[in-house]
């Protein structure tokens, strides 16, 4: 057997399976693979494969099979099932939740086949602790390419023909806001990558720091090339110590390898990264919070009219701010060319998007799709449909501050500018899928219930109001609502749309203002007939 | 300044560039309701009340938006009063809308909204009302703190941290659960505010509200009576009372801001303790007597005493016309140059230093310059305790970016905003400032041309420095040689420099050195001049500059005319129309000592607490026990008091008229507020009828007026209010000068050092008699390093013993690293100090060195369980 057809057992290191168990399924593997003389076997950890939920997740190389939901008592069989005329273990498959048919290989099941993985392209193959094997599928050659045969403005340039978004949520062009930071008088620059990924049920930015780390290291690299920054800081959550772990690892190989630090692949640039650990809070997530936060201030967003993070940012210089996944877009449009990139997607949103697909939907987990793909593809297809054969009631995208969407609204293409049309946003990318037996009210009182304990509390409307409208849809999905309050609601929402200090507190009513947009009988039914649609809101009991 | 044009609901303005929308719109007289919104504050654009729209449509907030040409702005529509609504709404909803019983009533901004708004009550019903309501927090003896009422605008965290750059609230944690709290949410007595009450005057609702105030139906306008920075300040008076204080926004000296004693500490003047009729010793007691038989007994008894048998403490709080009578009556009608003040203990040095060097005594530069600085150096000076409000412009100046240097052995609040902290030995300072002159001199970092034009005596200077090099400095001083090398080239290169200092360096064996070493490291950068540069003594009390001026200092006669001279004599005798004595009197220290050997045997004290001011008490209480006849005028009785013959009592600075001179030489006016409590009447008035009845002229004055005519001929320039003005500077003297360590120094019997300190709540005894303060000030510790306490085994909180080579005392322990390893701190307003310490007088100024004394600490092992 050569080597190229030697076996590789990658298993999946994501915080999903490391929470299943896989760091001990790795290292019984590894102890067991060592003992037994069948062959050579190679045992490799990587990132999050993204199908969490049928974690922990091992795939056999080179065939493809994928094992799901692994456990520590299987690993002698998995060992033996690779030795010569073994045979697959096919409990371990993955089974179409419909038909209940085995599919052993992962790139026939339709979570991944419907898939079009380019940010999370290593996210599963590769180990993100081991810099070579980055380097094997073409890491770092963007980076040699843009600092040995680019200018900073050609880099520019060619981030701004591609027509990359930030994908943080707002969706700014981010070639535009390097151009701005590169222009902006000041001694010093920063690049600060966001990784203050706070909405609950999310963790795309997670997965991609703990599966492919350098692909982000090195588009703030590249980054900080095209504005002469020096210095680089990556927010990182501290609930997120993998990811922390890995980026400290991978930092030090990237230095160890001279694309970090003085003199970058012995040009005259260098710079350097530093992670800094976020404290929590949701808000500073936001540019000016964020970078309040770093400077040891109270993490609180800068009212409008402000400059920019990009000319006014950390210790007041021009800072550079993206999010993680579109620093790691980076590299790709550098060394493929923005036309490859731009091939993708939509006219005014390029390129793909990543999604934590959750909720009552069949196959949950990390999905990258392009840009312009239905609710209803997502869903139906990569998503396998609602659970147990139940009816689907709605879709919230954008986390907290997004909003829910009906069925009728599943034919819509996702990208930046029709989700906000419909009322919800893009966000960082948290997509909760919901069935019949969800209660909208409630749905909106959980999202309430999150926002005002995260809102700031520096402007009047977020701060208030938040709190109001949770006490409301309290009252309400307890039986306690009154005929006005669905009105006052509305009131209540265009006001701390318009009048709120930061993005947090201008989508605060995102939830309220798509549920009472989509769903009002629910409201309607809650306050006239005290009564729960759904069954789940306490209505009946408290009322009688 | 530009001006453009705007329109703001269809009304066209002129107005000039750089306002912002709500300031012009107010201005114009065009409300937009606002909350967070102050005007001396930087817009924080957190209310969102004063949204605006603009002619395209944009929403913005009109706080944080500036006018520009051709703006077209509503602040009334639809659109806006949809957005307001909802929010002035849930405001009240979550505030404490007892309006009929809040202090804040009728002054509220809230209520003002309410009003613009025409807020329907009903509507507000639709809202959910929070269920819990939050315990007002009632810690500061000054204010109350309501979070029922608090609308969480910030405009308390602003001021607190731009005007008195402090921060010592902020918000804390988040979401509705946000408050305004002091670290660790605690309450605010147990936070470092230093309640000035600064956040309770912006409050626009009653969540921060004074709590012993009223309303005024009057306002006097006077100068502060606690330190020199001279705060102008209206009393509020009502029915003869002092019912609230506020700060003057027109002064040049504290623009409005006021400290806690400024704003909270006037109210001794309606003490119960005031003295309100003379009396007479008779046996062990005292006994009421009329003025008349008072006074006759008193001039009675001091026509006994001849020429220098008299002496006579005049007081730095008292007004310069009244320090002028003090001064006159001594000289003229007793015959004795025997006049001093307790400014001899802490300030004569500066005096007597800067009168050498610069023929001036004062500082010469303006307060208000501070600001303006591009170096400021602190040498032995907490100024953020003892001056509150120059600190203030001390930490705008380095926000600003001046570079700040502070010397002290103890981390004082402005490190805090420093670039460097030299941290010498205490008593070794003189050896840091001549080193940073040696870098000066050697790397030719001096201003020639100044030094050129002004000094004579360059080279004797240069000389001079020959010993102070890095090597010996640095053992001296414990301060490295890297960092005084860096702190001398930062103030040569960043002119204009200012020096402010006081009692940290003045009260010393080599006082006057010490001064000098600040004055020579001024004038060969050539600093010394007028106009954010130069020299600024901070001088301890509201008048202690005047009383100098005015002649209550033995050597010279009003406005630094030396007694000596013939010449000066001459015409001060034509004008007086009396002779007088061609001897220098005594100094305080030296009258003292004169008591105890007999040579002076009558005192006059005024307005002066020698045994809490002066060490060591012990000689000060014999000195008294000795005198034959002790005359006592002051407002309380206090310790001193108890050896009078004699007590009198005097008017409060609220019930007279006069001047008082502050730090920087500015001569400011005090007015009557109501008439003297009880029988009580002014100084100058009771000294006037006593010099009368003694039979001597020259003291019949109908007011204080005529006294300043009389100043006006002896003092030509008193009145002028040239601050600083060195404009006819003839010549500077540069003093060349050697080391000589501190009298008081450590050995193996006595291993430490004790230093003392002040703060910011305690000012002799007037601040006594404010309970507020009493409650806040920090009281008989006995600090000490952790390190200290180890090495001689003392726990934290135990009663320990501090002996000295001259006496013991007893205190708490107290174990903080804010005391360095070495040092024993103790509170300066303790008489405590004074027992330990029997100084060396300072050979120039007879000041005594009472900043440190050797001591040693025992525990007494009291509570201890073996």
């Amino acid at each position: 057997m050569s080597s190229d057809e030697q076996h590789k057992v990658l298993v999946c290191q994501g915080t999903g399976c490391v929470s299943g168990g896989s760091e001990k399924i790795y290292s019984l593997l590894q102890e067991q693979a060592g003992r037994s003389d069948g062959g050579e076997i190679h045992i490799k950890r990587t990132g999050c494969h993204g199908f969490c939920q049928q974690g922990p997740l091992i795939v056999l190389e080179p065939e493809g099979t994928l094992y799901t939901r692994v456990k520590t008592d299987d690993v002698p069989e998995i060992l033996q099932s690779l030795l010569p005329g073994g045979k697959l273990l096919d409990r371990l498959f993955y089974r179409d939740p419909l038909t209940q048919k085995a599919i052993p290989k992962y790139h026939e099941i339709p979570f991944y086949s419907q898939q079009e993985r380019v940010i999370l392209r290593y996210c599963g193959s590769i180990d993100p602790e081991d810099i070579d094997e980055y380097l094997a599928v073409g890491g770092y050659e963007a980076l040699r390419k843009a600092i040995l045969e680019m200018s900073p403005e050609e880099v520019i340039s060619e981030v701004k023909r591609s027509g990359l978004r930030g994908l943080g949520g707002a969706g700014f062009p981010t070639g535009i806001k390097w151009e701005a930071c590169r222009k902006a008088p000041g001694d010093e620059r920063y690049v600060i990558c966001n990784a203050d990924e706070g909405d609950p049920g999310a963790f795309q930015d997670r997965s991609v720091l703990e599966g492919n780390p350098h692909s982000v290291l090195e588009g703030m690299i590249i980054a900080a090339y095209a504005i002469n920054a020096k210095k680089c800081i990556i927010y990182v959550r501290a609930e997120y110590p993998l990811a922390v772990n890995r980026l400290k690892i991978a930092i030090e190989q990237a230095r160890r390898n001279g694309f970090l630090g003085r003199n970058i692949l012995e040009s005259n640039f260098t710079v350097n990264i530093d992670i800094f650990q976020g404290a929590g809070a949701f808000v500073c997530g936001e540019s000016t919070a964020l970078v309040r936060s770093i400077e040891g201030k109270r993490g609180r967003p800068k009212p409008m009219p402000r400059p920019r993070t990009s000319e006014i940012g950390l210790w007041n210089n021009p800072t550079l701010l993206n999010n993680v996944k579109t620093f790691a877009n980076i590299p790709l449009i550098i060394s493929q060319g923005s036309e490859q990139f731009a091939c993708k997607g939509t006219e005014k949103s390029k390129g793909t998007a990543v999604f934590s697909l959750t909720g009552k939907v069949a196959n949950c987990g990390l999905i990258e799709v392009p840009m312009g793909i239905t609710l209803r593809k997502i869903i139906y297809d990569i998503g396998g449909g609602i659970l147990k054969g139940k009816a689907f009631k709605a879709v919230q995208t954008g986390g907290p501050s997004g909003g829910c969407l009906p069925e009728s609204m599943l034919d819509m293409a996702v990208d930046f500018d029709s989700l906000k049309q419909a009322g919800s946003i893009m966000g960082s990318g948290g997509m909760v899928v919901m069935d019949e037996d969800t209660c909208m009210v409630d749905v909106a009182r959980y999202f309430l219930d999150f926002t005002r304990r995260e809102s700031c509390g520096q402007c009047l409307p977020c701060r208030l109001g938040t709190k109001q409208m949770f006490d409301i849809l309290d009252d309400i999905t307890k039986g306690k609502g009154k005929p006005e309050d669905i009105e006052l609601l509305t009131e209540l929402s265009e006001a701390i749309k318009k009048s709120s200090i930061c993005g947090l507190g201008q989508t605060v009513p995102n939830p309220v203002l798509t549920t009472l947009r989509y769903f009002k009988d629910e409201y309607e039914a809650h306050i006239k007939e005290k009564k729960c649609p759904a069954g789940v809101c306490m209505t009946q009991k408290e009322s009688t | 300044m530009e001006r453009m044009s705007i329109r703001i609901d269809d009304q066209d303005i002129e107005t000039k560039k750089g306002a912002s929308l709500l300031e012009t719109s107010l201005a114009y007289g065009i409300y937009i309701p606002h909350l967070c919104y102050y005007p001396d504050l930087k817009p924080a654009g957190s209310c969102r009340l004063c949204i605006v729209e603009m002619d395209n449509g944009k929403l913005v907030t009109s706080c944080r938006t500036n006018v520009k040409e051709g703006m077209v702005v509503r602040t009334k529509s639809d659109e806006l009063d949809r957005l307001r609504r909802p929010i002035v709404e849930m405001i009240i909803a979550n505030h404490h809308m007892d309006c009929r019983n809040c202090g804040k009533k009728g002054k509220c901004v809230l209520q003002k909204i309410m009003a613009y708004m025409k807020i329907d009550k009903k509507r507000v019903q639709r809202l959910r009302l929070p269920k819990e309501e939050l315990l007002p927090d009632e810690s500061n003896p000054f204010f109350v703190r309501d979070h029922n009422k608090c609308v969480l605008c910030g405009i308390c965290v602003r001021t607190c941290q731009e005007i008195e750059k402090l921060s010592a609230i902020d918000f804390a944690c988040r979401g509705n659960n946000t408050v305004i709290a002091p670290f660790g949410n605690k309450p605010i007595a147990e936070s470092v505010c230093v309640s000035c009450g600064e956040c309770a005057i912006r409050c626009p609702v009653g969540a921060l509200l004074p709590k012993k105030t009223g309303r005024a139906l009057s306002e006097i306008k006077t100068i502060c009576t606690y330190c020199s920075v001279g705060c102008s300040l209206y009393l509020g008076m009502r029915d003869n009372s002092l019912v609230n204080v506020r700060g003057d926004y027109e002064s040049p000296v504290n623009k409005g801001i006021l400290c806690v004693k400024g704003r909270f500490g006037s109210s001794f003047v309606h003490s119960k303790d005031r003295l309100t009729s003379p009396l007479i010793k008779k046996g062990d007691k005292f006994v009421e007597v009329s003025w008349d038989k008072t006074l006759t007994f008193i001039a009675d008894q001091l026509r006994k005493y001849k020429g220098e048998e008299f002496a006579l403490i005049a007081s730095s709080r008292c007004t310069n016309e009244e320090n002028y009578i003090a001064q006159k009556f001594a000289r003229v009608v007793m015959g004795s140059n025997n006049i001093d003040t307790t400014a001899r203990l802490s300030d004569a040095p500066s005096l007597a230093a800067l009168l050498n060097t610069l023929r001036k005594g004062a500082s010469t530069g303006y307060i208000s310059d501070i600001e303006k600085a591009s170096c400021i150096l602190i040498i032995g000076t907490n100024v953020t305790q003892s001056h509150p409000i120059i600190s203030i412009e001390i930490k705008k100046a380095a926000e600003r970016g001046a570079r700040l240097i502070v010397i002290n052995p103890l981390e004082i609040d402005l490190c805090r905003f420093a670039e460097i902290w030299m941290k010498p030995y205490p008593g070794t300072e003189l050896a840091l400032i001549m080193g940073m002159s040696k870098v000066i001199v050697d790397d030719e970092l001096i201003d020639n041309s100044f030094i050129k034009q002004y000094c004579d005596n360059f080279e004797d200077f240069k000389d001079s420095l020959e010993k102070f090099s890095f090597g010996r400095v640095e053992r001296i001083t414990g301060v490295s040689r890297e960092i005084l090398e860096e702190a001398a080239k930062i103030f040569a290169t960043n002119k204009p420099a200012v020096i402010l200092w006081s009692e940290g360096i003045t009260q010393s064996s080599h006082g006057t050195d010490n001064v000098l070493g600040i004055i020579n490291l001024s004038i060969i950068t050539g600093n010394t001049g007028s106009g954010s540069s130069g020299l600024i003594p901070l001088f301890a009390k509201n008048n202690t500059l005047g009383a100098f001026d005015m002649g209550c200092i033995p050597d010279f006669l009003p406005g630094y005319q030396p007694i000596t001279s013939q010449k000066v004599r001459q015409r001060i005798e034509s004008l007086w129309g009396n002779s007088l004595n061609s001897n220098p009197g005594l100094t305080l220290t030296e009258i003292l000592q004169a008591v105890q050997k007999g040579q002076v045997k009558a005192l006059y004290i005024i307005g002066s607490n020698l045994l809490l001011d002066v060490a060591y008490s012990q000689g000060v209480r014999e000195a008294l026990q000795k005198a034959e006849f002790v005359v006592f005028q002051d407002l309380f009785l206090n310790e001193t008091a108890r050896y009078a013959d004699v007590i009198l009592p005097a008017a409060s600075f609220a019930e007279k008229n006069g001047t008082f001179t502050n730090t920087e030489g500015r001569v400011q006016g005090i007015e009557r507020a109501f008439d003297p409590v009880g029988n009580s009447q002014t100084d100058w008035e009771i000294i006037c009828k006593l010099a009368m009845l003694l039979g001597k002229g020259g003291f019949d004055f109908s007011d204080h007026e005529d006294i300043i005519k009389e100043i006006s001929e002896i003092v030509p320039w008193y009145y002028t209010n040239e601050i600083g003005s060195y404009a006819q500077r003839d010549k500077f003297i540069l003093t060349p000068l050697q080391y000589r360590p501190p009298e008081e120094v450590s050995d193996i019997d006595y291993p430490l050092i004790l230093i003392s300190e002040r703060d910011i709540f305690s000012s002799g005894y007037l601040s006594r008699k404010i309970e507020g303060l009493e409650f806040l000030r920090a009281k008989d510790y006995i600090a000490l390093n952790p390190q200290d306490a180890l090495d001689f085994d003392v726990r934290d909180g135990e009663t320990v013993r501090i002996i000295s080579r001259w006496g013991e005392v007893k205190g708490i322990a107290k174990i903080t690293v804010s005391s360095p390893p070495g040092l024993i701190v103790m509170d300066f307003l303790e008489e405590k100090i004074l027992q330990l310490i029997k100084p060396a007088l300072d050979p120039v100024a007879r000041t005594p060195e009472s900043k440190i004394c050797a001591v040693r600490i025992e525990s007494l092992k009291e509570s201890r369980d073996e």
